[in-house]
């Protein structure tokens, strides 16, 4: 288990920076920015103060879940080159002390987030933290190519939190944010691991490509694009989105369909990856439809959210087909 | 880490950094509490039935 081989000798002393590195800074990012969307897109009226407590409070639950990810899957983690390095692996943090900084950071993150705005927000970080530490990193990863579909519900949570934290209930518009996370991460890593399948294959991780194959994993990339596209133009008309969402939804749509289209076509993922770096950009030809639908996937979500965001904040018509 | 002085500085730093970084950590939470707990009480009073 991972206990066992998350705990190398220590190669150097650990410093304050490796402890933030085990919080995934770069993920929390991401989550502050689709936590504070769900906030802002909520309407309601909140302390400034309080509401940017909820968001560290969010940020700082993502990162303890994220440290839980990098105690328990040290062992995993010293097999691929994109995650060699981590501080656990490396030797640089002791899997127990990555193990109690995320149990700690748990506690207060939702303690405290209880305390600033209420308990259903609160009791949804618990879940997602639960559910990305426990139920996604210990269980679904290491079971079954499926992993990051049904794992991809712990990224897909935190507007829905933002948006509790606001108003204390969960409408249809923020399940609608949640389904739309919810809906592009397969695409989204499933071109990612079409050319990294070499690193999952070497640490036994049931990646949709080691398992399936790669000509599958295009194929489902292509249906679940297919599904994600016409999904993102749904706020257009319950309101949550105005003209300009529903012009960027399309035409990023048709963009990332096309991609998808592309990838399906191709030959990415087919053969051995050569690759003799770390970066993620860094593919071989043949992968290179799917190393732009990866990155185009970030653009796009991005832009999704920065325009609904913008909307709110600047009041913008909405169509309001229907409510 | 052939040099037992030299690891023991750098371990010492590191320590300290560690140190200033839990300290502040903790200082954060209490000042973070404090101020939810001012503004939430706040609001309570000043929504009270006269």
């Amino acid at each position: 288990m991972a206990m066992t081989a998350a705990a190398p000798i220590a190669a150097a002393p650990a410093r304050w920076q490796d402890f933030l590195l085990l919080m995934k800074p770069r993920v929390m990012s991401l989550v502050v920015f689709t936590a504070l969307t769900g906030m802002i897109c909520a309407n309601g009226r909140m302390n400034p103060i309080l509401g940017a407590v909820a968001i560290l409070c969010i940020a700082v639950g993502a990162g303890a879940s994220a440290a839980l990810n990098m105690w328990y899957d040290a062992d995993i983690d010293a097999k691929m080159r994109r995650t060699r390095g981590r501080p656990v692996p490396a030797g640089r943090v002791q899997g127990a002390d990555a193990f109690a900084l995320g149990l700690t950071l748990s506690l207060f993150s939702v303690m405290l987030l209880g305390m600033t705005t209420n308990w259903l927000a609160a009791g949804l970080l618990a879940f997602t933290i639960v559910f990305y530490a426990v139920v996604y990193t210990m269980w679904l990863k290491r079971s079954t190519p499926q992993n990051i579909v049904i794992g991809g519900l712990a990224g897909a949570l935190p507007p829905v939190i933002g948006w509790a934290a606001v108003t204390g209930s969960i409408p249809l518009n923020a399940w609608l944010l949640c389904a739309i996370i919810f809906a592009w991460t397969p695409p989204h890593f499933w071109a990612l691991s079409l050319y990294t399948s070499e690193d999952y294959e070497k640490a036994g991780v049931p990646m949709m490509p080691v398992v399936a194959g790669a000509a599958s994993t295009r194929k489902q990339i292509w249906i679940y694009s297919l599904v994600f596209a016409p999904l993102c133009l749904v706020p257009a008309l319950t309101g949550l989105g105005g003209w300009s969402y529903l012009a960027v939804a399309a035409l990023g749509g048709t963009v990332f369909v096309t991609l998808a289209w592309r990838v399906f076509k191709s030959r990415a993922g087919d053969a051995a990856d050569p690759r003799q770096d770390d970066g993620l950009y860094d593919v071989k030809v043949g992968a290179k439809d799917a190393r732009n639908l990866f990155a185009f996937s970030i653009l796009y979500l991005t832009l999704l959210f920065a325009t609904l965001l913008t909307e709110h904040l600047l009041h913008a018509p909405t169509l309001e087909v229907f409510r | 880490m052939s040099d037992p002085v030299e690891s023991s500085e750098l371990e010492v730093k590191a320590r300290r950094g560690r140190n200033i970084a839990l300290a502040l950590g903790l200082v954060i939470f209490v000042i973070l509490v404090f101020v939810v707990t001012l503004v939430r009480l706040g609001a309570n009073v000043a929504d009270r039935a006269i």
